[in-house]
Formats: structure tokens, C-alpha cells, sequence
């Protein structure tokens, strides 16, 4: 894994996220409440909806558009509905945020 | 060794099939579906909806993308089969050739087209599938439109309804000389008939279509009575046929449908088939109760277990929003039968039982339609009625005794009355369910299947919801806020004031949330209970708003945002207008409009451009319109005695000076004022959350109106002399509204459950108390009323609105 620096934790509030744009669009980059991130795609599985601009809770975040559940952790959609976006490795060393390059480059179908 | 089973068709009853297989045998079979069209799965009963505008295709998905994906079902859409090769046991498409250990056919219907010169002419339209539906929709635009419907069955009435709604200029051609006539009879087709011709859409029975006419394209059509209809659109929607073209060239057993067994099978054992296309003991089937019985049966075959179809009653409703029809059975006439009829001209009702050797046998019924399910179930049961035959008519509520409650009537239907009659789902299954725990409609609608198809029956399942949950389900007031705490807002609202907690944190602590961080339902509420009750002490919450108020621009479809500039009581200025019309040039805007609201919306800004948009118009003296807050919006106001000769007192003046003073207040759902100039009322004040009215002797204040989902007058507050009164009841009365109304009420939601009388006492008869409820407003405003814009100026705060990083120029390995 080839791991890049893509910014500080503090740049990204807490149960907050920013995007990184890449050339298969944007993956977004969640902070949890306890300091985790996650990275997703920043699609809705449900209708595109950007997730990165959905209220965070616990290790979830809630589409903004019509309300989809997604799981940050496995990206999948919590329940009664069905769906899942890619979601892509991700850590915090040192107050950076990790993610991993060659997967931003490749995207989403590693 | 997986079976292959091949599906032709990936309709409504095909997709049901696949259903069942799955939840019983999801590893045994390899799957393939063939579709002509270009999609799979999809509510087809629902395209009435689309066209009509109130859904969105991707509302009726039945299966998408995913759910083929994931259980790994090879999708041929787009890809009709032209040829079924028995001997070697595979289907041919043009492009490829796939083997079948099973075949099912579920080919589904084709619809008529009546052979007359010109049925061919662009612009003559079928209404069956999505394309039939999105070619309506498409011709509908061209405005002044007309439209000719041929058919006013059911489906020809929903698609005369969905193109008048696109406001088309429709007229219906009916050969016979009532619409409806194989499900209503004249009297029935008659108030029908009435009604469609108030919402202006015109009908002409015992019309015979004799050419359609049209060089290129249609331009009009001619009836044997020698009528012209000129016509831009004819939607022809006469009948269906069972697509049975497959089956007949593979030597199958064909009468009008493809000729099947109790089993589904055809008369090849290893060719099955279902839905609209088949023929069971001489009968067809164009209803998707029955299909979805079918499919049952059709997968109990498939894996090997003893089940057999057995056709079941149906029952009609047109899915036409405000039309409430029902028809059932058999209500010809005929000797030995009888009918019991009950009308209500003023209210347009009629209904009609027909009833043979005290059995009832068919009803119709319009109007009033709610005792529908319960007729339906005598008609299914063969109930003997002899001994409520005198009151009958009135329903279930009137047998045994019972009170003429609307809810009696649900409470008395047994547990085998059918309630859903798309998925044949009967009240005892609902009640089941609500003993298993659900309580709302969605858990209804995920568990059973109820109401889940076409929807006409949500107010029914609804009130099995409150019939047998009783006040559980009647009071949502007793609900908690949300998963995370047992406690209602109204609790939490109450706690926080007496035990004075000013955080989330301490919230959730003393309160005992049951999540690590709440969530989207009570994270937003609790972050507007804090900060209006304790403004100089809590810290507004910005990742516990949702993305319009952090964002400060609401958020469209597309992910991009609109920007609504204050405009003072609807007034504005060249200057403001010139800065208005650079930044839409600037920024490329795609949309200008004039919203409701008397002020102007600039649509599909990219968030990048937020920062940078807002401070051009900041510069030119405009700030935020909060046209996406719960939080003052607009105040409405007329022209009032600056030019109109009606004019009273400064209406314009008024509204300006409320909306300077209330702007940028959070309040639990969003407030909208209205200020007219005389009772004329040209400021639509009468349906605002406060709306005023300029007598020559005063203001007259009204209180809770609203005009959105539910439509209510003001109830009046007060009368005054002054402005200045005016104002601080104003004021007072939104504060009082900030202080105690539950997250997401309306004020006329709010004022249902305290009373009008208590405000009056607290804001009107207490001159103390309001003068508090003042002081504590403008408190709250030296810390909130800030424009969001200007806020947003600093490169640091300007940050947040752009990508963390930018991979865009990285090159792939
Ligand atoms: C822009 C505007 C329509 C227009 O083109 O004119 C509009 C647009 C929206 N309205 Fe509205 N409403 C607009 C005037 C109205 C009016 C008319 C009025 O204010 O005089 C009403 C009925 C009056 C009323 O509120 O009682 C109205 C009743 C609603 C409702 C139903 C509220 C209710 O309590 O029943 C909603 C849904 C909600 O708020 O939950 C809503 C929600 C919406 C939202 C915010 C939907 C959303 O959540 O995304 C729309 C944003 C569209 C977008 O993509 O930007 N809009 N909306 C109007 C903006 C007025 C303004 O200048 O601020
Ligand atoms: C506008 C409208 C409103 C309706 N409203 C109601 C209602 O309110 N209540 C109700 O009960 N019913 C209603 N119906 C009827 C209901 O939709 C049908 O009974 C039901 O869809 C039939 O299901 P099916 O699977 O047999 O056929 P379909 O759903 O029509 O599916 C058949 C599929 O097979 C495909 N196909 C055909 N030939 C081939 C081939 N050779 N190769 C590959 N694919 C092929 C077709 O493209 C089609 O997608 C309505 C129908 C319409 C059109
Ligand atoms: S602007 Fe208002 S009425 Fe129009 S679609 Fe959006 S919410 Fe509905
Ligand atoms: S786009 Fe996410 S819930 Fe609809």
C-alpha cells in the first residue's frame, strides 16, 4: 500500500467530512466523533445523493437527500435498504490522514 | 449442478417469481432474464403516478441494478427472445443463443391497436411501459397541447388524468356509452364522468374512432359521426392482448393465452408460464392480484413442492388522485337479482350493492369508497346477508350495533378481509405484524407487502395501524424523539429547561441517550432546543444541522445549491437587481426564477462557488434570504398605501420592519409572515404563520395559517390600533412559539395542541409576560442574527466549502 498524506484530522470537523477529488469523482473523508476516518465514495448508492454533506452519527452518515443509512466502516446501506458505494482504506497517524494512493488512482473497481 | 432456469420477460409477475425462488432457494438456480425493455423490474401499475408527474420512475423500481448484481442474475435487458427451440431446450435472441433446463414464459400483455388509417403516425402512442409513458410525458410540453385519449377504460382514463395534470387539453373517445363500463355501471359512470369533466377533460361516449389524421405526424382524429378532434398527442389505450407470439411459434398449446395447468406449467412440462400472457381454465388475467398468486404457484413448481392456482375475485380502483371508485363482482342485471342503492347527490355519492339468493355478488361504489374492502370480503366469502340486509348499505359500521366511528369499521372487518388487494394481503396478516412489533406504516409495508404496490389502501392500513394499536398509533405525541432516548420532545424539551443543560453532551449524559452521538432525528432538534434556550451560553452545532442550514443554500437533486438574496418585503432596486444579474452571468447560473416568495432564486450553484458568489452580492448591500432555514423566511407584503388606492395603512413599511427584526432567528420549523394593505388581501396574509391584515381602524393579527401540505386560515390573535402594538405581538408570539413548540411544528401544528387561548394569555392579556418574551427574543437576536454570508467571507471559513485534496492530475499506473 502506498499511503498518502492527504491533509491534517483537523482540517475535517468532528462528525464532519470533506472530499478529495479524484478523476472517477469525488471519495469522501469522514471523521467520527471518536477520531476514525472513513473514506467512501461520495455517491448515494440510493440516487447520487453526496454523502459527504450528510449529518455523521456514531460510524454511519445519513444521505442528505432522501435519508439513506451508510455504514462508513463496510459502505453498505443499513436497514430495510439495499445498496453499498466502494469505500477505500483510510488511517490517521500522527494527526495526518492516510488514505491509500494507488487505490484513489485506480478507483473504486480494485 | 445448478438448474438453468431462463426468464423471458422481467415484468411484474416474472420479478415476483424470482422473489420467491430466492427467499427459498437462493443458491439452486442459474438465472437469466430477457427484457425487450432496456430496464428490469418495475412497478408497472405505478406509471399513472409518472406521467401524472406525483412519482419519479426511480420511485417504482421495483428491482434495481443491486439487487440483480447481488444475487447474481444475468440480466438481458434490452434483448427480446425471438425464438424458443424446444427439441434442444434454448432461447434465441438476435444476439445470442442460452440454454434452459426451465423456461418461463412472462411475456405479459401487448396492447391493441385499432386498425384504422393513420394508427401508425408519429405521435400515436401506446400506454404500456415506461418509454409509452416517458413519449407522453415528452409530448406534453409543448404548451397548449392537445391530447385525444381512444379508450376510457382504466387505463385510458389514468393517462386522460396524468396528461390534463401536465396541462394538456384532453378528450376521451369512448366507444360505449359509459366510461368504465366492464367495471361501473351508467349511474357510477356517470359521476365519473362529472368529475373528469371539472378537472377539464373532455369526454365523448359512444364515440367510434374512424381515422386518425395527420401528414408527418398525427394532427387530428376523426370519428364515424363525422367529429374532428384536432390532436397533437392520441394516447390509444383500447385493450391488451396476451403476448403470446413465442409460444404459438414454439408449437405450445395457445387459445387467447398460453394454455396453463393448476401447476403454471404449459404443455410442455419444462416450459412454464405466468402473468398477463397465460390462459388458466379459460380465463385471463389483467390485474396483478392474481398474477402475484401465480408466481407463488409458479415457484412451489419449480422447487418441486404441491401447489395449485386457483383464481380469486378482484376488485377495481382507478388510481386517479380524488377520484374514489370501487367496483366488484358481478353487477349486471339479470332476473333473480336485486339491487340496494343509496345516493347522495350533494355529495356525489353513490353506491350499489347487487345482491343474488342473499348472497351479495357485485358492488359499485362513488365517492365514498371506504367500506370497499369490506363488501369485497362478503362478495368473496359468500356471506349470507339476509340478516343486515336493511342496513347493508351503510357498511360494517351499522352491523351488530356498532357506532358509526370510521375506525368501528375497520375494528369490525375479520382477520380474512382482504385489505391490499394488489398483494392480497388480509387484515389478520396487518394485525400480525403489529403484534410482531410494527407500528408504522413503513414497518407494515417492508413486513407484509401491504400498500406497497399501488397505495390506494394506506389510509386503510392506517387505520388497522390505530384500530389496533389504539392510542399508541393515534397519539404520536407519546412518541419518543428518535431510537436513541425513550423520552418525547416534549420531555426533553422540559428536562433541559428545569435541569438546565446547556450541551449536547450533557443531553445526552443526564438524559441517558442510548447512542454514542444521537442521530439525523434528534441531533438537529436538540441543537435548536439548546441554543433558543440558552443563546449566550450553547454553541451552535454545525455537523448537527442538516446540509442546507450548515451549508447555508438548500441542496438540489444534482448536489448543487440555490442562493436566495433577502429582498425587504418583497422590495428591491435597480442596484440590487444589476448584482443579481452579474452574478448569475458570472457563475454561470442555470436558473433564475421568481419564487413564491417575492424574491428572486438563483439555481445550480456549484458549493465551490458559494463563498465567492455570496460576497459579490454582500457587496452590493444583499444579504441571505435563509430560504432554507427553520428560521424566518419572508414576509409577504402588497403595495399598500404607497400606490394602491385601497391601501389602509403601510402595509410594505410593516412587513419591512417585521422582517428586519425577525431575520436570521432559528425557530422550530421555518415562519413566513404576510402583510396586506386592506382585507383584499393581495399578500396572501391570511395563510402565513402570522399574517396581518391593514384595517382602516387597525392591524388584525392572525396566527397558524399555513398553505403547504395542509391548508389552514389564521385563526385571529388580535386586533391593535398601532403598528408599534402590532409588532410586539409579533414578536411576542414568535417567541413563545420558539420557546415551547416541539422541533419540525408548524405554528398551526403547535397552537392544535396548546390552544389558541393559552397564547392569547400569554402574549395578548399578559402585558408583562410579553414584554419578557420580547426582552428574551432581541437577546437572542444580538447573538443570531448575523448574516451567514458575510460570516462566510475568511479564507478560513472559505476552506470548508473546497476539497480537502485533488487527485484529478494523478495518472493512473
Ligand atoms: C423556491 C420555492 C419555490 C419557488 O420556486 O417559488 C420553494 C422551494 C422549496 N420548498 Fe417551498 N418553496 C417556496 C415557497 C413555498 C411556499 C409559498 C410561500 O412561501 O408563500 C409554500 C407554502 C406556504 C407554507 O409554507 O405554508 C411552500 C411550502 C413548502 C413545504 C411545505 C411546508 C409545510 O409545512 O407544509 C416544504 C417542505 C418542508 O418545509 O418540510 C417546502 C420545501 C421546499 C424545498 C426547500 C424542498 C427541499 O427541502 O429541498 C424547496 C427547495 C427547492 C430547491 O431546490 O431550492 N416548501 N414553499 C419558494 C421559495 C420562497 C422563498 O422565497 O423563500
Ligand atoms: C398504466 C397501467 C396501469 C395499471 N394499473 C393497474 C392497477 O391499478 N392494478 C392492477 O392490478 N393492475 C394494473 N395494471 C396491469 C398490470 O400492470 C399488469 O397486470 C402486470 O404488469 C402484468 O404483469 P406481467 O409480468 O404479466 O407483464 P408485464 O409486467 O407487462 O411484463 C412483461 C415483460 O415482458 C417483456 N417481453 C415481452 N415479450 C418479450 C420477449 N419476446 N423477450 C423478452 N421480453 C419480452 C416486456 O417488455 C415486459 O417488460 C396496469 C397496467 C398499466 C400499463
Ligand atoms: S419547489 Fe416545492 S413544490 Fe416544487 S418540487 Fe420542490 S418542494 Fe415541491
Ligand atoms: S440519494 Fe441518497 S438517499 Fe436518495
Amino acid at each position: 500500500m502506498s499511503w498518502l498524506d492527504i491533509g491534517a484530522l483537523d482540517d475535517i470537523p468532528p462528525r464532519g467530512a470533506r472530499v478529495v477529488k479524484t478523476q472517477h469523482g469525488c471519495v469522501a473523508v469522514f471523521r467520527t466523533h471518536d477520531d476514525q476516518v472513513f473514506a467512501l465514495d461520495d455517491r448515494c448508492p440510493h440516487r447520487g445523493g453526496p454523502l459527504s454533506e450528510g449529518i455523521v452519527h456514531g460510524h454511519a452518515v445519513t444521505c442528505p437527500l432522501h435519508g439513506m443509512v451508510i455504514g462508513l466502516a463496510d459502505g453498505l446501506a443499513k436497514g430495510a435498504d439495499e445498496g453499498a458505494v466502494a469505500t477505500y482504506p483510510a488511517r490517521v497517524e500522527g494527526g495526518r490522514i492516510l488514505l491509500d494512493a494507488a487505490r484513489l488512482i485506480r478507483g473504486r473497481a480494485a | 449442478m445448478k438448474q438453468k432456469l431462463v426468464l423471458i420477460g422481467a415484468g411484474m409477475a416474472s420479478g415476483r417469481v424470482l422473489e420467491h425462488i430466492l427467499a427459498q432457494d437462493p443458491e439452486g438456480w442459474e438465472m437469466t432474464v430477457f427484457n425487450t425493455e432496456p430496464r428490469g423490474n418495475y412497478n408497472r401499475i405505478m406509471l399513472s403516478p409518472v406521467l401524472s408527474g406525483e412519482k419519479t420512475y426511480e420511485e417504482i423500481v421495483t428491482h434495481d441494478d443491486d439487487f440483480y448484481a447481488s444475487h447474481k442474475i444475468t440480466c438481458r435487458f434490452g434483448e427480446a427472445v425471438v425464438q424458443i427451440d424446444r427439441e434442444n431446450k434454448v432461447v434465441h435472441s438476435n444476439k445470442d443463443i442460452v440454454p434452459y433446463d426451465k423456461l418461463l414464459i412472462a411475456t405479459g400483455s401487448a396492447p391493441f391497436i385499432i386498425p384504422v388509417q393513420g394508427k401508425d403516425l408519429p405521435g400515436v402512442i401506446t400506454y404500456r411501459d415506461m418509454d409509452d409513458t416517458q413519449a407522453m410525458i415528452d409530448a406534453s410540453t409543448k404548451p397548449g397541447g392537445k391530447a385525444v385519449v381512444i379508450g376510457g377504460g382504466l387505463l385510458g382514463l389514468e393517462a386522460a388524468a396524468g396528461l390534463a395534470l401536465r396541462g394538456m387539453e384532453v378528450t376521451v373517445i369512448h366507444l360505449m356509452g359509459h366510461l368504465m363500463e366492464r367495471q361501473l355501471d351508467p349511474a357510477a359512470g356517470y359521476l365519473l364522468q362529472k368529475d373528469l369533466e371539472a378537472r377539464g377533460i373532455h369526454v365523448h361516449c359512444k364515440g367510434a374512432t374512424k381515422a386518425i389524421l395527420g401528414q408527418d405526424r398525427v394532427e387530428a382524429v376523426l370519428l364515424e359521426d363525422g367529429t374532428i378532434y384536432p390532436a397533437d398527442l392520441v394516447c390509444m389505450a383500447v385493450g391488451i392482448r396476451p403476448e403470446t407470439r413465442l409460444a404459438n411459434d414454439a408449437h405450445l398449446e395457445v387459445g387467447r393465452g398460453i394454455v396453463v395447468d393448476d401447476q403454471m406449467r404449459s404443455s410442455d412440462p419444462d416450459i412454464l408460464a405466468v402473468g398477463e400472457c397465460v390462459e388458466h381454465d379459460r380465463q385471463l388475467f389483467g390485474l396483478v392480484a392474481p398474477l402475484y398468486d401465480q408466481a407463488k404457484v409458479v415457484a412451489a413448481t419449480l422447487l418441486g413442492q404441491d401447489a395449485a392456482f386457483r383464481p380469486v375475485q378482484t376488485a377495481t380502483k382507478l388510481k386517479v388522485t380524488g377520484v374514489d371508485l370501487f367496483s366488484a363482482g358481478d353487477f349486471a342485471d339479470a332476473p333473480g337479482r336485486e339491487d340496494i342503492v343509496f345516493r347522495d347527490p350533494a355529495r356525489g355519492v353513490y353506491k350499489r350493492l347487487v345482491i343474488e339468493a342473499d348472497r351479495l355478488i357485485g358492488a359499485v361504489m362513488y365517492g365514498d369508497t371506504a367500506d370497499g374492502s369490506w363488501f369485497f370480503g362478503l362478495i368473496k366469502d359468500g356471506t349470507d346477508i339476509a340478516p343486515m340486509r336493511d342496513t347493508l348499505i351503510f357498511g360494517p359500521a351499522y352491523q351488530g350495533g356498532t357506532s358509526a366511528d370510521p375506525l368501528a369499521a375497520v375494528a369490525a372487518l375479520p382477520p380474512e378481509a382482504e385489505i391490499c388487494g394488489c398483494n392480497g394481503i388480509c387484515k389478520g396478516t396487518i394485525v400480525a405484524a403489529i403484534e410482531g412489533g410494527a407500528t408504522t406504516l413503513g414497518e407494515i409495508k417492508a413486513r407484509t407487502k401491504a400498500s406497497a404496490s399501488c397505495g390506494t389502501c394506506t389510509g386503510l392500513v392506517e387505520q388497522v395501524l390505530a384500530s389496533t394499536l389504539g392510542n399508541a398509533f393515534e397519539m404520536p405525541a407519546a412518541q419518543p424523539i428518535c431510537d436513541c432516548t425513550d423520552l418525547t420532545h416534549e420531555d426533553v424539551r422540559r428536562l433541559i429547561k428545569a435541569q438546565g443543560l446547556k450541551s449536547m453532551p450533557a443531553v445526552m449524559q443526564e438524559l441517558g441517550w442510548k447512542t454514542s452521538c444521537g442521530c439525523p432525528s434528534c441531533r438537529p432538534a436538540l441543537n435548536f432546543y439548546l441554543l433558543a434556550d440558552w443563546p449566550l451560553d450553547y454553541t451552535d452545532d454545525a455537523q448537527s444541522r442538516f446540509v442546507n442550514e450548515r451549508n447555508h443554500a438548500n441542496i438540489q437533486k444534482d448536489g448543487t445549491y440555490s442562493v436566495v438574496p433577502r429582498m425587504w418585503g418583497g422590495m428591491t432596486n435597480p442596484r440590487e437587481l444589476r448584482a443579481i444579474a452579474d452574478a448569475a452571468d458570472k457563475y454561470a447560473i442555470p436558473g433564475v426564477k421568481v419564487t413564491g416568495g417575492q424574491r428572486i432564486d438563483l439555481l445550480g450553484v456549484k458549493k465551490e462557488d458559494l463563498p465567492h458568489i455570496w460576497a459579490d452580492l454582500n457587496k452590493a448591500g444583499l444579504v441571505s434570504g435563509h430560504a432554507y432555514s427553520k428560521g424566518l423566511r419572508t414576509v409577504k407584503t402588497c403595495v399598500g398605501t404607497d400606490f394602491c388606492r385601497f391601501g389602509t395603512q403601510d402595509s410594505t413599511g410593516l412587513g419591512i420592519k417585521l422582517e428586519k427584526r425577525l431575520w436570521g432567528s432559528w425557530t422550530p420549523h421555518k415562519v413566513k409572515l404576510g402583510v396586506s394593505g386592506c382585507p383584499r388581501n393581495c399578500a396572501e396574509a391570511t395563510c402565513k404563520d402570522v399574517g396581518i391584515i391593514c384595517v382602516d381602524s387597525g392591524y388584525e393579527i392572525g396566527v397558524g395559517g399555513a398553505a403547504g401540505m395542509d391548508l389552514k386560515e389564521i385563526e385571529r390573535l388580535a386586533k391593535v390600533a398601532t403598528e408599534q402594538e402590532a409588532i410586539d405581538l409579533t414578536v411576542a408570539f414568535i417567541q413563545l412559539y420558539r420557546e415551547n413548540a416541539k422541533y419540525l411544528d408548524r405554528p398551526y401544528k403547535w397552537l392544535a395542541k396548546v390552544g389558541l387561548d393559552w397564547v392569547k394569555a400569554q402574549v395578548v392579556d399578559d402585558l408583562g409576560n410579553r414584554a419578557a418574551l420580547i426582552a428574551r427574543f432581541d437577546l437572542s437576536q444580538s447573538i443570531y442574527q448575523r448574516d451567514p454570508w458575510a460570516d462566510r467571507a475568511t479564507p478560513q471559513a472559505q476552506m470548508g466549502f473546497t476539497p480537502l485534496a485533488d487527485m484529478t492530475q494523478e495518472a493512473a499506473e
